[in-house]
């Protein structure tokens, strides 16, 4: 594996943190939004330009400072890196234009103070999908839980300081009762954190002990949102919608499941845990957390409270393909951050555009909404097909890999999840898209006169929308480096 | 002259005191310039000390030139040419920041506060610096004596809470000094070098046991160890802000200091750790005082008094993480010394700013702060994240260190209390962080409909001379923690005898 020194990791890491003093210092609101969206390009830009070596099999490192003895911090871009990082970036341009039309649509107050920590948590993070070694992640993990409570907090009432409480004593707590002492007993076993394409834990510890870290990290990880370690999500619902989207749908949560796939792969190894056959009681714990999370989603009214429990259960999803150990199926878990990513985030506009438009939250209320939204709500269905895996979106790849993952695997059962999950999926969405278009003109609770949300919220979804579909016809960059990524974490 | 940095770096201050006292009389406006003088020359020869120990080895000084063990030797190796830096950095920067507020509550008696404040400071560097176990005893007192008569000064009960820190602090350095005659009755020398050479053969006597345990109780009371810390809420939360600030991070932590001192260097850490057994009762007792310091300080509502009980589940800390008796251990004990003294600092100075500008001490009290004071908020965050432990802070390297020494001794006990700390100071911080970002409730749609314009005039911030050593306090919580790899390498590691793995 070649390696190449460079800064540019570290600049990616920090161009938004660079960027936060213009946009807290600008003097007019298109000025602060013009410095947010020249941050958001130059940091697709940077990541963008180390995309052709990785592809070419090449490693970017750049080491900052050793903290402690053989401990640095320090960035490394592998291909899954890479992917992760690249879909991050890249919707937090489309984002930015969402969040303009989103809260100057509501008049939302303290905007500056949400540009910058939306900022500061981007360079989180990349910082996590760069991270050389497991300190370094946990830093940027960190600063990820802080930087978001702001935002998730934003309307500063009851509800959500109740919400933030839930959210901080999840995420924070779960990564000091858990990760904390799970990585430092990883340190005193190995004497080192380094990310390892075969691990690093292998020969150091007997099966007891491998199974309780293992489980500490997976459940310490709790932006994944594993059940039990999942009601934070539900409640960071009160964030402001385009929060919601970018963070609750792409960089906090897949930062989260990205933790536990690195965890798993370059800590712990899949030879290792093939041997002491810690597969399955992962895969059991991601099952119950995919088919529980969808019957919930099923029984929501709130239309972002369901996406949340959809997302609860997609997420489980990128988890089960990194347990099923094989070629296939880590393809496929990893395939599904950037297609359930631009999925979900689909929905999220969608349901922030609704918001925006019409002051509606709960879907009962939604019935004949696409006579009103039609642009909206088309976008909506494909999303929402992407998510339940269907042709002709990007979501139907990864679920194929993870198939073929499972049935690879020898796993029948999981096969069944799989497609019982898509059915599940299925039946909470396609009632949303159903009511909203093929209503009785009798039942209907809006007038058949256009009338969509304002037009920097429409672009972005349609967006996010056509590159759902275009992602199963092109899904090269992100495919490649999933391909890559797990040829060598499986050594095949 | 750099030679003399050892006797240097009390005489100063001493010397100073006098000058304080004798040019307050003239002028009060001069007790502060001289204070800051004396402060600065004291942070200047402890660095050169510092920076001449790293080079060079151990610095040996005799006072007046008389050699031990007659003479009073003073001795500086990398233990405590670190704590001296630390001690000689705390107070000056504790200085400069009260400022104002010291001209406002004692603008009559500048003289005797500043000469108090002084000699306070030159007690606990002649704490640090001494080889000498006696002269340590008077040291110990001239800083106890000025410290109950600056906590005394508070308001309120203010008086009362110095009184009984007298009765405590005394009977604490009195079971100190019994010790200390012990061991002088069976070896007939106070120098801590000679003791460490003589001692040994006599390990086996049950005067040297008793003198050792006695020694260590009385630190223990001194350190408002758990469950001896009754006298340090009231006199640390009573005493006026000014002084809180610099007895809450300094004294606690100059007192762990002497107890590595004599436990390593006075006894060998043979004695200590293995013949006397007491090294598990010691951890698990500072299990207990981590997990009570910790409810405790969950169960006030006062800023101050929280921030004391915060300050007694630390001494928990290096208590516990010292008596693991690894070297992992030892390290993150001394480490946190440092760290713990830093962030007490600066929680206790966020603390005066913020309790000077609202007036009330109440946590309930300190609603919209992060609208009104945002630098002093940002700063008293990032003090928070460093005690709760949140990387790149240096309060989750020390813990990193302490937690690597529980899990290498098997105590998983002391890891346990150690993330559960962790946990509710981050309760604690963030009751505090709510009140003052969501509260007053109010209606935000309907205020600036761009969202944008910055209303100017809410912003009520601290003077800016107590505003910049908050800043510098907090950039050092940083510095500390992205240099804590080196601090350990360089320096505590040095400072730990080579028999301990």
């Amino acid at each position: 594996m070649d390696t190449l020194i460079s800064i540019k990791p570290l600049l990616a890491v920090l161009v938004s943190l660079l960027a936060i003093p213009f946009i807290a210092y600008s003097r007019s609101p298109n000025v602060r939004e013009g410095w947010t969206f020249l941050a958001a390009i130059v940091k697709f830009g940077i990541v963008a330009a180390m995309l052709p070596a990785v592809l070419n099999g090449m490693e970017i490192s750049c080491s900052l400072v050793e903290v402690l003895p053989g401990l640095s911090i320090a960035f490394r871009v592998d291909a899954f890196g890479m992917l992760f990082a690249l879909v991050a970036s890249f919707l937090w341009i489309i984002t930015s234009v969402y969040s303009i039309g989103y809260m100057r649509g509501l008049d939302e107050h303290a905007q500056t103070r949400y540009f910058c920590f939306f900022a500061i948590s981007l360079s989180a993070a990349v910082g996590v999908a760069f991270s050389a070694n497991l300190l370094t992640m946990y830093l940027f993990y960190e600063m990820l839980s802080l930087a978001t409570y702001p935002l998730v907090t934003h309307h500063q009432d009851q509800e959500a300081r109740t919400s933030g409480r839930k959210y901080l004593l999840y995420t924070v707590g779960a990564s000091i009762g858990l990760v904390l002492p799970a990585m430092l007993m990883t340190y005193h076993l190995t004497g080192s954190l380094d990310f390892s394409p075969q691990g690093i834990l292998a020969g150091t510890a007997s099966r007891g002990t491998v199974a309780l870290l293992l489980f500490m990290f997976v459940f310490g990880f709790a932006k994944a949102a594993i059940m039990p370690f999942h009601s934070w999500l539900p409640a960071a619902m009160v964030a402001p919608t385009p929060v919601s989207a970018l963070l609750h749908a792409v960089a906090v949560v897949k930062v989260g499941v990205f933790s536990i796939v690195r965890v798993i792969t370059a800590i712990f190894g899949t030879d290792l845990l093939q041997t002491f056959d810690l597969s399955t009681p992962l895969l059991l714990v991601a099952s119950t957390t995919i088919l529980v999370g969808s019957f919930i989603a099923l029984s929501q009214d709130n239309l972002k409270r369901m996406l949340a429990f959809s997302t609860i259960a997609q997420l489980s999803y990128i988890v089960l393909g990194a347990a099923l150990l094989s070629p296939k199926g880590v393809t496929g878990g990893m395939v599904h951050i950037a297609m359930h990513a631009f999925g979900k985030i689909t929905l999220f506009f969608c349901a922030g555009a609704i918001f925006v438009a019409t002051g509606k939250k709960n879907i009962s209320e939604m019935t004949g909404i696409g006579r009103r939204m039609p642009v909206t709500m088309t976008a909506f269905f494909i999303g929402a097909l992407s998510i339940i895996g269907m042709p002709p979106c990007g979501g139907f790849l990864s679920k194929w890999y993870l198939v073929l993952g499972a049935l690879d695997a020898d796993k029948i059962a999981i096969l069944v999840v799989l497609l019982f999950s898509s059915l599940l999926n299925a039946g909470y969405f396609m009632p949303v898209v159903y009511r909203a278009f093929f209503c009785p003109p009798e039942e209907a609770l809006f007038e058949a006169r256009v009338q969509e949300a304002p037009l920097c919220c429409v672009v972005p979804l349609v967006i996010t929308a056509v590159i759902s579909i275009l992602l199963l016809f092109y899904p090269q960059p992100f495919m490649n480096l999933a391909v890559m990524a797990a040829a060598k974490f499986t050594g095949i | 002259m750099s030679a003399h940095f050892p006797g240097l770096v009390i005489i100063i201050p001493l010397v100073a005191a006098f000058l304080i006292l004798i040019g307050a009389l003239l002028d009060k406006r001069l007790a502060f310039p001289l204070t800051a003088l004396a402060l600065l020359g004291s942070l200047v020869t402890a660095i050169g000390l510092l920076a001449r120990v790293m080079q060079v080895g151990v610095v040996e000084y005799h006072l007046a030139g008389w050699a031990p063990p007659v003479g009073i030797a003073y001795r500086v190796d990398h233990l405590n040419g670190l704590v001296l830096v630390a001690v000689a950095a705390v107070a000056f920067i504790n200085l400069l920041g009260t400022r104002p507020l010291v001209v406002e509550a004692f603008g009559d008696r500048l003289g005797p506060f500043y000469t108090l404040y002084i000699l306070l400071v030159a007690g606990l560097l002649g704490i640090v610096v001494t080889g000498d176990a006696f002269n340590l005893y008077v040291l110990l007192e001239i800083a106890a004596l000025t410290g109950y008569a600056l906590v005394g000064m508070g308001e309120g009960r203010a008086p009362l809470a110095s009184l009984n820190y007298i009765f405590m602090g005394t009977v604490g350095a009195s079971f100190y000094l019994l010790g200390v005659g012990y061991l002088y009755l069976v070896t007939g020398t106070l120098n801590m070098a000679d003791l460490a050479v003589r001692l040994p053969a006599l390990y086996p006597s049950k005067v040297v046991f008793s003198a050792f345990v006695i020694c260590l109780a009385g630190l223990c009371l001194k350190m408002g160890f758990f469950p001896l810390h009754a006298w340090l809420p009231n006199a640390y939360s009573y005493a006026p802000d000014p002084v809180s600030s610099l007895v809450a991070p300094l004294m606690t932590k100059v007192m762990v200091y002497v107890m590595v001192r004599i436990m390593l260097f006075v006894f060998t850490p043979a004695f200590a750790f293995d013949l006397t057994a007491i090294s598990e009762p010691m951890v698990w007792m500072a299990i207990v005082a981590i997990v009570a310091g910790s409810f405790l300080a969950l169960s006030t509502r006062r800023l101050k008094r929280m921030l004391t009980y915060i300050v007694v589940a630390e001494v928990g800390y290096m208590v516990g993480g010292f008596w693991l008796g690894n070297r992992l251990g030892i390290s993150g004990a001394i480490l946190h010394i440092i760290n713990d003294a830093v962030m007490t600092l600066c929680v206790f100075l966020a603390a005066a700013a913020l309790i000077a500008r609202t007036g009330s001490d109440a946590i309930d009290d300190m609603q919209g702060l992060f609208k009104k004071m945002p630098v002093t908020m940002a700063v008293f965050v990032i003090a928070g994240l460093s005690i709760i432990g949140v990387p790149p802070t240096c309060g989750f390297f020390s813990k990193w260190y302490l937690i690597s020494g529980a899990i290498a001794a098997g105590q998983y006990g002391f890891m346990a209390a150690l993330l559960l700390s962790s946990l509710i100071n981050l309760v604690l911080f963030f009751r505090i962080f709510e009140i003052a970002y969501f509260e007053p409730f109010e209606d935000h749609h309907a205020e600036h409909p761009t969202g944008h314009g910055r209303v100017l005039s809410a912003v009520q911030e601290a003077p800016l001379e107590l505003l910049v050593p908050l800043v510098v306090t907090a950039a050092l919580l940083f510095a500390l923690g992205i240099y804590a790899g080196d601090i350990v390498s360089l320096i505590i590691d040095k400072a730990i005898p080579l028999g301990i793995v």
